[in-house]
């Protein structure tokens, strides 16, 4: 199976699906000609042409907008947001809109919308370029969440977000875009909406993350199992709908549970699934639910001590895990 | 060019030094990310200098500069110290923000520089906003606020210019058009056409398009243009025509763009054609000039001096400046 990087793979994700499907169009700032900020959509102008590959001016809030409307008449378009920090305006589109269009109509209009939204820390971005924003979204009912980790889960996240009959805002991290790097399969598959996975094996506590921050869960449970410490694993890869299923299996199996998101610590995705845990898996639990998060502070600072004080490490993860575990 | 009655040969070799210092300054801004000491986006200003430095010349100490992420030739020209912003660059504790912001997010209070904001098209309604309550308090002080071409498409623009222009608000609104947003053409993106200034008729705000790349006709519309709105006369829009010589940012090669297109605008660079001026029209000697230009490379070192030797931020100036309680 080819190697690919996590961008090659949302780039092919987008290239296939385009060539199946002819309702299937792209739009955003800059993602024509200069085939994206990040490069995610090079090739696809020269491949598919102006009319499905539009380059946008800059205005969310009507990119989004727009694309609300393109689904609601039968195309199945892919809004780029340049980068997260970017979204703010277009959430009203998203919210009040698209995530209510199904409930409002009796089901009689549904949008089936993508936003690809590149998001995240660690490039020295500084406050308006690295923001997570997922609580936001995943508080919103009507909207799928997702957030891939993988080059894999990337590509087939993304054909079965485009598929999907409702708005999925899919949550890419711009620091994994080359750093992830695995095996994607050539052709067509998907990876199920809502469905998280069991990435490592483990019997003494449970960690639970996504994105970015599941590589270095897996660099520092890596550490840990040398020392007889075995960490069980779950990459969420959907943040809404949650699945509670297999997050409540593994605490079962090992009592103890750490959720880890570089999302900042209150109200984020690491609130609702502790309350889950604490509900559903009281009686499983040996240890308190805890979680590393990025500190309640208003921005990410641009400094990079500043910034990766706020950004969990593997070092950091390991030695929480260390703790949690001699609980 | 005409020689400019109200403008003295000092004040004109401060032109010179200030457009000259913005430019030096940038060009060791891109030798220190080439160096890694200046990590993440960074964007130059060089090509522009004309229009910072002859607004700057225009406006008073009261006023207030509000301009988006473009902003190192902003913040030179209003008369931030160079060595408070090279640190904030290289993210060092003595940073105008202490390494917070870096680059885009500039202010300093103590020059009525309310910063440069990322957000494109974010900051047009809080330059309205500061003019409200400068109106509010009869304090005379006009509000500047830069914004690029791509701004005009964000909804932003037209909502500030509306209330700005319904409410008859002191801000000058300050339009770089550098004919591109990012890789696309402003013809891929606007649809009113090449007149831009144009944009201020619907909400009956008066403007004026202007060269650019020629320092002395951007002090003298803004001279004019503050002068009407110091009068209580509402907003007014500028127009300057202009090209930004680098790519977009540092990660940009600028594979978008035509080279004679790029050739014609180097020709007419903003600095060397003000320093011919200077030189043969304003009988300023090219001696005076070249003292000029040492003291400035020395101003420049010394601010990669200061920010190199400058601390970095702890940790624990993460939580500063949070909330007052
Ligand atoms: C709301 C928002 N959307 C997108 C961006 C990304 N972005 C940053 S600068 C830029 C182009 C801005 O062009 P213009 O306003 O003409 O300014 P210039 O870069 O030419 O000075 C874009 C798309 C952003 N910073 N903010
Ligand atoms: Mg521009």
């Amino acid at each position: 199976m080819p190697v690919k990087t996590y961008i090659e793979a949302v780039r092919e994700g987008l290239r296939d699906e385009m060539a199946r499907d002819p309702s299937v169009v792209v739009l955003g700032e800059d993602i024509g000609v200069q085939g994206g900020v990040f490069r995610a959509t090079d090739g696809l102008l020269a491949a598919f042409g102006e009319e499905r590959v539009i380059d946008t001016p800059l205005a969310e809030s009507a990119i989004v907008g727009v694309a609300i409307g393109m689904g609601l008449n039968d195309l199945r378009p892919v809004a780029e947001i340049q980068f997260a920090d970017f979204i703010h305006s277009a959430l009203d589109q998203l919210m009040s809109e698209a995530a209510k269009m199904r409930y409002r109509s009796n089901g009689g209009w549904h949008c089936p919308l993508v936003v690809r939204v590149p998001y995240g820390a660690g490039v020295h971005g500084g406050l308006y370029h690295s923001q997570s924003v997922e609580a936001l979204l995943c508080h919103t009912p009507g909207l799928k969440v997702v957030a891939p980790a993988t080059p894999y889960d990337a590509k087939g996240l993304l054909v079965a977000a485009i598929r999907d009959d409702d708005p999925v805002v899919f949550l890419e991290h711009k620091k994994a875009y080359r750093l992830a790097r695995g095996e994607v399969p050539e052709g067509e598959y998907t990876v199920p909406i809502g469905s998280a996975v069991v990435r490592r094996q483990g019997r003494h506590l449970t960690v639970i993350s996504y994105g970015l921050m599941l590589h270095y869960v897996l660099e520092a449970a890596e550490r840990l199992g040398r020392e007889g410490v075995e960490a069980e694993v779950v990459d969420l890869r959907t943040l809404a709908p949650l699945d509670e299923a297999t997050v409540l299996a593994s605490v079962r199996k090992t009592g103890k549970a750490l959720i880890v998101h570089e999302d900042n610590l209150t109200l984020g995705l690491g609130a609702e699934v502790a309350a889950r845990i604490a509900q559903m898996g009281f009686e499983d639990l040996d240890a308190p639910v805890t979680r590393m998060a990025a500190p309640d502070v208003p921005a990410m600072p641009y400094a990079p001590p500043m910034e990766e004080f706020c950004l969990p490490d593997a070092a950091r993860i390991e030695a929480a895990m260390r703790q949690l575990a001699a609980y | 060019m005409q020689l400019k009655e109200d403008l003295s040969k000092t004040d004109m070799v401060h032109l010179y030094r200030q457009m000259h210092l913005v430019r030096v300054f940038e060009e060791k801004c891109a030798e220190a990310y080439m160096l890694g000491k200046i990590r993440g986006f960074l964007h130059l200003y060089i090509g522009e200098e004309a229009i910072a430095v002859g607004v700057a010349a225009a406006l008073q100490p009261q006023d207030y500069v509000v301009t988006h992420y473009r902003d190192h030739g902003h913040a030179l020209a209003r008369g931030l110290d160079p060595r408070r912003v090279m640190a904030e660059l290289y993210g060092r504790a003595t940073g105008l923000s202490h390494g917070k912001g870096g680059s885009m997010h500039l202010f300093d209070v103590n020059k009525n520089f309310m910063g440069g904001y990322a957000i494109v098209g974010g900051q047009l309604p809080i330059a309205t906003g500061l003019a409200l309550a400068s109106q509010y308090l009869d304090e005379k002080r006009v509000v500047v606020a830069f914004f690029g071409d791509g701004a005009l498409n964000e909804g932003e623009f037209h909502e500030a210019m509306n209330l700005a222009s319904l409410w008859k608000l002191p801000v000058l609104f300050f339009l770089e058009n550098n004919l591109y947003g990012m890789g696309t053409h402003i013809d891929r993106t606007y649809a009113g056409g090449r007149d831009v200034y144009k944009a201020g008729d619907h909400y009956r705000v008066p403007a004026r398009h202007i060269d650019g790349m020629d320092v002395l006709a951007v002090r003298q519309a803004t001279r004019e243009a503050l002068e009407r709105i110091r009068h209580w006369e509402g907003p007014f829009l500028l127009e300057a025509l202009t090209y930004r010589f680098r790519g977009h940012s540092m990660a940009d090669p600028v594979e978008y763009r035509d080279k004679t297109e790029e050739a014609r605008w180097h020709a007419r660079d903003p600095i060397p054609t003000f320093r011919k001026y200077l030189t043969e029209t304003a009988h300023i000697s090219e001696e005076q000039l070249e003292q000029v230009d040492v003291e400035v490379e020395q101003e420049v070192e010394e601010a990669a001096r200061f920010a190199d030797e400058s601390p970095e931020p702890g940790p624990s100036a993460l939580w500063e400046d949070i909330s007052a309680t």
